[in-house]
């Protein structure tokens, strides 16, 4: 999303200098599955979204965990509390579609472009650093995945 | 940032170039949209990788799009109020958009306040309180001085926004928030309250006054009015 140079001076250096705190990793995983038609879609979002009622996100641990976002959701119980300010949030004020495009997935499946979409979605808040911190997580998210017969996820940067 | 995602080397990845906050390009746009989430999704379909494709078209538009022309507002839209003090001149502008962002939640059928469980009014009163000699620590039990704070101040910039971006016209993010930290009392509570947080021993109030209140962008454009120099957007 965005190109360095449209970022200011110190957005770029800050962005910059991420790279090098990023893992390297040894292994390339390639998977092949049945065609989109046939897959069974969830999001995972990293905007920090979760519902009216749930945990904010927050600092230290409070930050590293996901959120639970059911697939019948009402764009109306759908909030943020990512801790980053450095991104557009009028966006999403506006249209939940342009961070976390559930309508236009149920579109996709409606017209049979995508087979089905997970039962539920699911948010991080991506701004805790080394990513690394987020593993644990992930692999429990991993698992929640199987479990609802996911076969294809999007990951959403924010 | 396409810089990341090289380094990452993940399986299969789009690169998009819309502004950050924005992964799916543009608000109340379904077709682009729709659009953008086909191109990432048909990536699965992909024989040999890794995968990194650019999506090859910028945002249509950088604004919220047009706003409906049956809207009928109560009242015009508050300049800042003038007189009194910086917490009492908050509390009356929060008390003016209240209009407006009713407006909002009427037309879009949400809003996305909530996560503090405090209604304007009180966050107001709660922020304003910073602003004094005996500042409320919280204004739930179990939250940290900071954490109650960041909750509150962003609570209080998602009312302004919403209530901004509902008017008439076309709104540009980058003008809202101009207008949000430069032409309101509540940019200004924020600005004061960072500097409230900055002298603070709580540690829970160091990471709010470096890092999580006030975007670069900001101190940027305040910096650059300090100097004289033509500010950076």
């Amino acid at each position: 999303m965005v190109r360095l140079v449209d970022l200011s001076g110190p957005d770029r250096e800050n962005m910059l200098k991420k790279v090098a705190t990023l893992p390297r990793f040894a292994e390339r995983p390639w998977v092949r599955g049945p065609a989109l038609g046939k897959r069974r879609v969830a999001i995972v979002s990293t905007a920090g979204l979760h519902l009216r009622g749930d945990r904010a996100f927050g600092p230290g641990a409070a930050g590293m965990d996901y959120r639970v976002i059911p697939g019948d959701v009402p764009a109306s119980e759908l909030v943020m509390s990512h801790i980053s300010v450095n991104f557009d949030r009028s966006g999403f004020q506006s249209d939940v579609n342009v961070v976390l495009p559930l309508d236009r997935l149920r579109e996709l499946v409606r017209d049979r472009l995508v087979g089905a979409a997970a039962a539920f979605h699911y948010s991080f808040m991506g701004a805790i650093s080394p990513v690394t911190q987020y593993e644990p997580k992930a692999r429990e998210l991993a698992r929640l995945l199987r479990d609802d017969a996911v076969d294809a996820v999007l990951l959403s940067p924010v | 940032m396409r810089e990341h995602t090289a380094a990452l080397v993940p399986p299969r990845a789009l690169w998009v170039p819309f502004m950050l906050g924005r992964p799916f390009g543009v608000p109340n746009d379904a077709a682009f949209q729709r659009r953008v989430l086909l191109a990432a999704l048909r990536l699965l379909e992909r024989e040999t990788g890794p995968v990194l494709e650019d999506f090859p078209d910028e945002a249509p538009y950088d604004d919220l799009g047009e706003a409906p022309v049956d809207l009928v507002c109560p009242v015009s839209f508050p300049s800042m109020p003038s007189g009194g003090t910086l917490g009492e001149r908050l509390a009356e502008e929060v008390a003016r958009l209240q209009a407006w962002h009713e407006v909002a939640i009427h037309y879009r059928g949400r809003t996305t306040l909530g996560v503090t469980g405090l209604q304007p009014p009180e966050i107001a009163e709660f922020l304003a309180s910073w602003l004094t000699g005996a500042p409320r620590p919280t204004f739930r039990d179990g939250i940290a001085s900071g954490d109650a704070l960041k909750l509150a101040c962003d609570e209080l910039k998602a009312y302004y926004y919403e209530a901004k971006s509902i008017q008439p016209g076309r709104h540009a993010s980058a003008e809202i928030h101009d207008w949000f930290w430069m032409q309101t009392a509540a940019g200004q509570v924020l600005l004061a309250i960072r500097d409230k947080a900055a002298q603070s021993s709580d540690p829970s109030m160091k990471t709010l006054a470096m890092l999580t209140l006030i975007p670069r962008s900001v101190d940027l454009a305040l910096q650059a009015a300090r100097g004289g120099e033509p500010q950076p957007r």
